[in-house]
């Protein structure tokens, strides 16, 4: 059984113009020490899918219309909050895509880190230090003896980053979801957190939820992949079989965006390709038609009068487009 | 140790700040017209010229203007503020006995206010919609427009006129006998009205600014982080939001410090405080010069005194402030 199951999920957040279904019939799976990833536009519904999973949604704004997210046999679209409060930040837990804020400025590193451990694992306050002190250890943050005691604001973007790695591998989850964790930081940097949080998986065997518009990120990191449009799955499958062969126009038209290193400098450059137009107003995500039609070059008439249904290509892959065959 | 240095640094400033406040006062004294010898002679019902002039030159006024000052600033090094005439005492005893109960309803008003402002304000900030949100922006329309002593009035007639719950004015009753519980629950009586009007205006002030920066702190990424660890509400709320909100609040508290001493003024003049406020209304009507002197140097010394505790307590509540970095 997978560690995590979502189905069917359907999470509507209200606007003035009405109800919208940001996050529109949902499902996938997600096994014990997998990397998955997320990708597609801001506004595609990942951090929905994430802030959902973390029982997370903005009170009174965002709420799971419909649907099951099951994490180990557990049913957490129904849990009470208290026990969603005994699997955050224990079980599951999550970084940021703004290390520079997502920091409290008024309490040293330390204390944020043993915080956690203090809340789950039942450690005494010196305890709880003293492992604060591993962990800042564990996430190289150098003389992590003496910068435990620091406060957020006497170090980097890079260094807090690091820091909320710890705080959220503090008690060892299953699972980590990673919203955009290297948007915010310098391109060394990335990949200095990509390959930190790689080994961070190996040692604790915690299954990885990456959420990115980062194409070489996925490749490196995920197993999986999911392309997320407007609220919808658009395409889930293998990383490799996704990149080598999308089913999808929309998931081949992120990959064309993406320029590559050359091996040789004479070799002819691809020319990149941008996804002309937006993704669509709120207020439309609900409509029974391909959302992405309109930016779509492959669109024909059915594309605008069904939404499309998820089509199988082999055990792994499937695609949610009428042309998906052709492609 | 940097804390204790930079904090000995801005003494030093309020030391020359509060110099320079003395030299201001007195200049400014000077140049109004009419002196202590004209109040004295009018006391005793007029005076001639020759009189005038005995009366000038036995308390220095014929000295030119820099002599009377070096004399006034230092008298003031050791604590000598002049005599009053109108009262026949010297201006510091005078002050240091009035000091008390001004001191006494001023920080009793700012702690309340502050202490209950902050309060509804985190309460109403959970809840932007609720009841408490919109009775904390009335609340805070009505401190800003209703002045202080039309306040105090209005409790006057309704809770010491219509309905007797609290003393009309002054700080105790003289009749009261019993040791110092009794003593302490018949001042307390007697401040209530006075500190409910003094405190009102800030309260308004305080838990409007503790409501809008409790709700910006709320919706702020460190507060999503704490969540995510999954904390109880209490230690989101409490811990890692209110402590983030605090800093402004105290700031303004600081800064209100001035108004506070300046409302108290007015308060104790409806309540017949026996304070500074009392004494200062008084001395203006009797042109007590010296004592009115007295009265701004210490209200200066107070504000300054409020500004450095408050440059403390930021410190204390924020690592960023000073120090460190």
């Amino acid at each position: 059984m997978a560690l995590l199951s979502v189905k069917n999920l359907r999470i509507e957040i209200k606007t003035r113009a009405g109800v919208a279904p940001v996050i529109d019939d949902l499902s996938f799976d997600l096994e014990a020490g997998e990397s998955l990833s997320f990708v597609g536009e801001s506004g595609c519904g990942k951090s929905m899918t994430a802030l959902a999973l973390m029982g997370l949604l903005p009170e009174g704004v965002g709420s799971v219309a419909a649907g099951s997210i099951t994490f180990d046999g557990e049913e957490l679209t129904t849990a009470t909050e208290t026990r969603l409060r005994e699997i955050r930040g224990n079980d599951i837990s999550m970084i940021f895509q703004e290390p520079m804020t997502s920091l409290n400025p008024l309490y040293t590193i330390g204390e944020q880190i043993a915080e956690v451990l203090r809340a789950h694992q039942n450690l005494s306050r010196k305890a709880a230090w003293n492992q604060a002190i591993e962990l800042l250890d564990a996430v190289r943050i150098p003389n992590a003896k003496a910068r435990v005691n620091d406060y957020p604001f006497q170090m980097s973007g890079g260094q807090r980053q690091r820091v909320m790695i710890a705080i959220a591998l503090a008690c060892q989850p299953k699972i980590l979801i990673a919203d955009e964790p290297t948007t915010a930081l310098d391109v060394t940097v990335q990949a200095q957190i990509f390959d930190l949080l790689q080994d961070m998986r190996r040692q604790t065997g915690s299954s990885i939820i990456l959420i990115t518009h980062d194409m070489g990120a996925v490749a490196e990191m995920a197993e999986r992949m999911i392309v997320m449009y407007a609220g919808r799955k658009a395409e889930l499958g293998p990383v490799e079989d996704v990149i080598a062969h999308p089913r999808h126009p929309y998931t081949a038209g992120l990959i064309s965006c993406v320029p590559h290193i050359l091996s040789t400098l004479t070799e002819e450059r691809e020319e990149l390709v941008e996804v002309p137009g937006i993704v669509p107003a709120l207020n439309d995500f609900g409509k029974d038609s391909c959302l992405f039609a309109s930016r779509c070059q492959q669109a024909q008439a059915q594309c605008l009068e069904a939404r499309p249904p998820e089509i199988e290509f082999g055990p792994e892959h499937q695609s949610a487009c009428w042309r998906a065959q052709e492609l | 140790m940097q804390v204790l240095q930079s904090f000995a640094i801005r003494a030093g400033y309020a030391v020359i700040l509060l110099v320079a406040v003395l030299v201001l006062n007195f200049s400014m004294m000077h140049l109004a017209p009419g002196d202590v010898a004209d109040t004295i002679s009018q006391s005793m019902g007029g005076a001639d010229q020759e009189l005038l002039d005995q009366i000038r030159a036995d308390y220095g006024l014929d000295q030119p203007f820099y002599i009377q000052l070096g004399r006034y600033i230092g008298g003031v090094l050791q604590f000598d503020l002049g005599f009053s005439f109108f009262y026949n005492q010297p201006v510091t005893e005078l002050i240091l006995q009035r000091l008390p109960a001004t001191l006494l309803l001023v920080i009793t008003a700012q702690l309340l206010a502050l202490f209950i402002g902050v309060i509804m304000g985190v309460v109403s900030a959970r809840k932007p919609n609720g009841i408490l949100s919109h009775f904390v922006t009335f609340l805070a329309l009505f401190g800003y427009a209703a002045p202080v002593f039309w306040t105090g009035i209005l409790l006057l007639i309704a809770f010491s006129l219509k309905v007797q719950w609290f003393p009309v004015a002054g700080m105790q009753d003289v009749t009261i006998e019993g040791g110092f519980w009794a003593h302490f629950v018949d001042v307390a009586r007697h401040m209530v009205l006075p500190v409910i009007t003094l405190g009102s205006l800030f309260l308004a002030l305080y838990s409007r600014l503790a409501r809008a920066t409790m709700m910006e702190t709320l919706g702020s990424d460190f507060v999503r982080t704490a969540k995510a660890k999954g904390l109880s509400t209490n230690q989101v709320v409490y811990k890692h939001a209110l402590k983030n909100s605090l800093s402004p609040v105290i700031t303004l508290a600081g800064l209100q410090f001035s108004a506070v001493i300046s409302g108290a003024v007015l308060v104790e003049a409806v309540f017949s405080w026996p304070g500074l406020g009392t004494l200062a209304f008084q001395s203006i009507i009797a042109r007590d010069t010296p004592t009115i002197l007295g009265i701004l140097f210490f209200s200066a010394l107070v504000v300054i005194v409020g500004n450095l505790l408050t440059d403390l307590a930021l410190r204390l509540v924020d690592p960023r402030v000073g120090g460190k970095g």
